[in-house]
């Protein structure tokens, strides 16, 4: 580790020491703020997996409900009715979300011109500084407000395109310049339209790497809890209606087993003062909700590798 | 341990109904017919039939929404599991935020039935919004009563006193220490140490700020000068988004004290306070409670059954700081399928059977007369 | 080479490893580092890096393959003077409606935010003409049926303190790792490391608001008498009698959260390095810190502002951990400079506005605006810091 300090023929050998300590310290400095951002990082995981996976790895979590196990007290129950909601209020953020940043980002790198080109650009920088508050706050003002619309999950759909938008435009962006100008040139030569080259060459060989952005997209929003707070609210039931109707989702999950988290299992009743065993099975539903929600975002996140690894585009 | 809960239920129900046989007549209107009604064998009649045996008319399903007050989340929580139980093809959501929200989204027309800690308030033109949202008469109808506790975390003190003047001036800031002259003399034996007063209020706007200032008005009007709302006037102290986060905070803060609903101090096992109204120090139980909503008379007009708590009442053995949630309701429903979801689950919650599973969650019962009177209110429900 | 410390060797090898920088011709300019992108999975970090101008500004990278066909002829690949065909024939039926849809879907970008921009204004004007307060000056925030004065010095001095003090905490961190990524770690650690950092960027915020409420901020409270009692005189570090859910725990929570962003930016323009400062410096003789303080560092210095201001930017609008972690004050108490006090930030204020949202809304869509505005300053901020230096 120490380098041409070690040589003592440089200009700067009478205080070898002293440079060499220092650039000790150094190394020590840099290795210690690796090791310091592990700590919260292992912390946390541990906490969430230790916490929670006995509970999440029971069968029924994600077969059943909370329908008829919300209090604290009782144990079971699973997390479906939250898995639906976070799956649907995705997928329909997606399909929106995923048609008009592609088509944007193919606006930006193969079409755009001028003040149009400069203002979509300017913007989706502005979109992805945007809070999910603020986004949240646009959606229910629309909608709530001024529609005078009940809460639904398509709320929270709506306002999470305001924040995937901006990584599906910038990812596919990055990808569609990375393929090589030889491919659209080569296909004009044959006579080809640009409409078709686009669709047919240059968005396949890119496809791999639109896919990463779109997973990596998905994954982004699924932790998003601020809009489904104000947009809707949980339902310990399934509900796969997005239109209509309280839904849950991970985050909202997490968020009602919140307040009950910290009840004590006390041996006795402070009401009746008579002896009571109670396990707080709300703490357990928080952390095994919250493990779910890593795996399922760990997950899109390998996918997103694996895929990316096909890229024809690559090297 | 049941069978304890159950005969004092039994106790509190008989003798609530016999202090208030006179009275019920002439209250409501029609609180004379109060029969079961058809198809629901919800026993109010017989206060002695074991608890877990409610038959339930259900509807043949949906969905039915609503939401409000938090101080009543435990109690909505137990009854809503046992009516899915009960009702496998129906669906009820309490969603637990707070009673402002409870009236907005119920006059907005997002919810079924709003849970509020106070009746809809006339001087705001709420009764006037919610039967415009309704197109028939909205209704308060009292369902579950809960007292408020001064939850405290003092090391070594397990028994404490405090008066409205004082809780007052410690929740205003005007006491700071605990060990306060005005405490230490309405609490002869206790050794108070010198800790600071750490003062948790609702950040959120809550019904159960709004009665427990109203409490500290009625009592002590010269210390506490604001006009009770939903928002905590004071300037002192660190305020937490909902009870939940008042009864950690004050688990974690030596010196802390705040007010929660009696389901939070509990299942926190936190410290409560004996409050001392002018007639004694009282101990927050489920007996000192009915002691103190029993007296509390139905001051609505027609169906609404607001009831009026006097605060001031020096009644020995009565615990003073308590709360009535209501459920918002319109007495006939646009939508009937709504109108029949709220008639099945709140014949449900008022059930005899189902207010006797309170006291084991921090609430009480309604006292027999009033539960009389929401039973029929409830039966008219369409 | 017998000598296995060698510091061109070891440079070399810790820079390759990244994968920017092509070990067979070490170049001064890499002629097209996005090629190599894709060995690396595009992540959010990254997408936001680009976003902050850094990639897209950076020496090296090419902006003119971001020009539109035809008129782009320093793209990757042999240079091509062959225009598109769509420039000067008449266009087909479906150039026109692939290109409209293009276009279309640009277009709607553009409106959307327009219209959020609008929509907050159009609500938020009135409302300030309402309020019964100095909306910039006041600190009270009191908002319903009996009460309509509100104002932003309390939430803005909130939200400012929490996020700068996240942000004061992540940097030398986020700074250490990423010299450590590009220069300390051996070659077949640098990507596991980098990983792993990443992975903090992809826990969800509301897991860090339970975790820094229910586990952290009770560790936190020795940290906080400690630092009060010692240097409690500043009012910065004034003692209160906060166990938990003080500004301090939920900057610490903060700075964990903006710390990737922050991490994976600098790791970006470390690696970027001309190769020649890197030599110069190690033919010198320089240790490697020194190698890094004359070559690294001062190359460096305004990508790591940008990606500090970017983890800024993040931390203003940050909402549910703050929410879950962070206690308010009373309303209308007096000011307090303390880190270990309590407050509201924009976002926490507008996340438990409760019934008063939907019932008042005006003063919560103009903190909502004002927390808008603010972010896009600071994100601006971090592109202009990034676009004077390339331009110099």
């Amino acid at each position: 580790m120490t380098l041409a300090a070690e040589t003592p023929t440089t200009a700067f050998a009478s205080n070898l020491r002293a440079r060499r300590t220092k650039n000790n310290i150094a190394t020590v400095v840099m290795t210690g703020c690796f090791l310091v951002a592990l700590v919260p990082l292992i912390w946390l995981l541990w906490t969430v997996i230790s916490r929670g996976w006995r509970v999440m790895v029971h069968a029924d979590w994600f077969s059943q409900d909370q329908r008829l196990t919300q209090d604290w007290r009782t144990p079971g129950g699973g997390a479906l009715h939250a898995i639906i909601g976070t799956l649907e209020q995705v997928l329909v953020c997606s399909l929106i979300s995923v048609p008009v940043g592609v088509l944007a980002a193919v606006y930006l790198v193969e079409y755009g011109t001028g003040k149009l080109r400069s203002a979509v650009t300017f913007m989706v920088d502005i979109l992805t500084g945007v809070p999910s508050i603020v986004a949240a706050l646009f959606i229910y003002l629309i909608f709530i407000i001024e529609f005078g619309a009940g809460f639904a999950g398509i709320y929270v759909s709506l306002a999470l395109v305001l924040l995937m938008i901006p990584v599906i435009v910038r990812t596919t962006e990055e990808m569609l310049k990375l393929v090589p100008n030889e491919l659209r040139e080569a296909s004009y030569a044959l006579g080809v339209p640009k409409w078709k080259t686009i669709a047919k060459i240059v968005l396949p060989t890119a496809f791999s790497g639109i896919l990463t952005g779109i997973v990596l997209g998905v994954a982004r929003v699924a932790g998003e809890t601020a809009p489904a707070l104000i947009l809707v609210q949980y339902s310990a039931s399934r509900n796969s209606n997005l239109l209509h109707g309280n839904q849950a989702s991970l985050p909202l999950f997490i968020y009602s087993q919140f307040p009950n988290y910290a009840n004590v299992g006390s041996k006795e009743n402070a009401f009746t003062h008579v002896k009571e065993v109670t396990n707080n099975y709300a703490a357990g539903r928080m952390w095994a909700a919250a493990l779910t929600l890593i795996l399922l975002i760990a997950l899109l996140n390998l996918v997103a590798r694996l895929i990316s690894r096909r890229s024809k585009v690559s090297n | 341990m049941g069978r304890i809960r159950l005969i004092s239920l039994a106790t509190l129900v008989v003798a609530g109904s016999v202090a208030l046989a006179a009275c019920s007549s002439s209250g409501g209107s029609k609180s004379s017919d109060s029969s079961t009604p058809a198809g629901t064998t919800s026993s109010s009649s017989s206060s002695s039939s074991s608890a877990p045996a409610t038959t339930v008319s259900c509807p043949s399903g949906g969905t039915l929404n609503a939401d409000g007050s938090s101080a009543q989340a435990n109690a909505m929580t137990t009854f809503i599991t046992a009516y899915q139980k009960a009702c496998a093809g129906v669906t009820v959501n309490y969603t637990s935020t707070n009673s402002g929200q409870g009236v907005s989204d119920f006059t907005a027309g997002k919810i079924g039935f709003g849970g509020s800690d106070s009746a809809l308030n006339p001087a705001k033109g709420e009764p006037a919004a919610a039967t415009k949202a309704c197109g028939s008469t909205a209704l308060d109808i009292p369902m579950v009563t809960g007292p408020i506790a001064i939850a405290y975390n003092l090391a070594g003190v397990s028994n404490l006193t405090l008066n409205p003047t004082v809780l007052t001036q410690i929740f205003l800031g005007k006491i700071t220490k605990w060990n306060d002259p005005a405490i230490a003399k309405i609490n002869s034996g206790v050794t108070l140490p010198s800790t600071a007063i750490s003062v948790f209020f609702r950040s959120d706007p809550s019904g159960t700020s709004k009665n427990f200032e109203t409490y500290l008005q009625a009592n002590d009007p010269t210390d506490f000068t604001y006009t009770p709302d939903k928002p905590w006037p004071g300037k002192t102290g660190s305020g937490e988004n909902g009870s939940a986060k008042i009864a950690s905070s004050l688990k974690s803060t030596p010196g802390g004290i705040g007010y929660v609903e009696w389901s939070y101090a509990g299942n926190n096992s936190l410290s409560v306070a004996k409050i001392d109204n002018g007639a004694g120090a009282v101990e927050l139980t489920p007996a000192t409670v009915g002691a103190f909503v029993s007296s509390a008379a139905v001051v609505g007009t027609g169906d609404d059954l607001s009831l009026k708590l006097d605060y001031a009442a020096k009644t020995p053995g009565a615990y003073p700081i308590d709360l009535v949630t209501y459920e918002i309701v319109c007495s006939k429903y646009k939508d009937a399928a709504t109108g029949a979801l709220v008639k099945s689950f709140l014949t449900f919650t008022s059930s005899a059977a189902q207010q006797a599973t309170l006291p084991s969650q921090g609430y009480a019962p309604l006292p027999a007369s009033v539960l009389t009177k929401v039973q029929a209110v409830v039966a008219k429900i369409s | 080479m017998p000598d296995r410390d060698s510091p061109l060797r070891d440079a070399q090898r810790s820079a390759g490893a990244n994968g920017h920088v092509p070990v067979q011709t070490p170049p001064i300019i890499d002629p097209n580092p996005e090629v190599t992108m894709p060995d690396e999975p595009v992540d959010e970090l990254s997408v936001e890096l680009r976003a902050g101008g850094v990639a897209e500004t950076a020496p090296g990278h090419l902006v003119g393959s971001a020009q539109p066909l035809g008129v782009d002829v320093s793209g990757p690949g042999p240079v091509s003077t062959a225009p598109a065909p769509s420039g000067s024939t008449p266009k087909r039926p479906g150039d026109r409606i692939f290109s409209a849809l293009a276009s279309g879907s640009g277009l709607f970008i553009v409106v959307l935010v327009v219209l959020v921009g609008a929509f907050l204004l159009w609500k938020a004007i009135p409302a300030i003409g309402d309020d019964k307060t100095n909306f910039l000056t006041s600190r009270i925030w009191s908002v319903g049926d009996r009460a309509n004065s509100f104002g932003i010095a309390g939430l803005l001095w909130t939200t400012v303190l929490i996020s700068v003090f996240a942000m004061v905490v992540a940097v030398p961190i986020a700074v250490g790792i990423a010299l450590f990524v590009t220069h300390y770690a051996p070659a077949r650690l640098a990507k596991p490391v980098a990983a792993v950092i990443d992975l903090l960027a992809a826990i969800p915020s509301i897991i860090y608001g339970i975790w820094g409420i229910a586990i952290l901020a009770p560790h936190l409270t020795g940290v906080q008498n400690g630092l009060s009692s010692g240097l409690g005189w500043i009012p910065l570090f004034k003692h209160h009698n906060n166990a938990v859910g003080t500004v301090f725990d939920g900057g610490v929570v903060l700075a964990i959260m903006i710390l990737p962003i922050i991490t994976s930016i600098s790791r970006e323009v470390f690696q970027r390095t001309p190769r020649q400062n890197i030599e110069a410096a190690l033919a010198l003789g320089s240790t490697r810190w020194e190698m890094i303080q004359l070559a690294v560092l001062p190359y460096g210095r305004p990508g790591v502002v940008s990606g500090a201001m970017l983890g800024l930017g993040r931390a203003l609008g940050e909402t549910i951990a703050i929410t879950i972690i962070v206690s308010t004050a009373g309303n209308g108490a007096p000011f307090d400079a303390s880190l270990f006090g309590k407050g509201n930030t924009f976002a926490s204020q507008i996340a438990t506005g409760g019934d008063a949202l939907f019932a008042h809304p005006g003063p919560f869509i103009a903190a909502g605006l004002v927390l808008f505005v603010l972010t896009f300053l600071v994100n601006a901020a971090a592109r202009a810091v990034v676009n004077r230096k390339t331009v110099s």
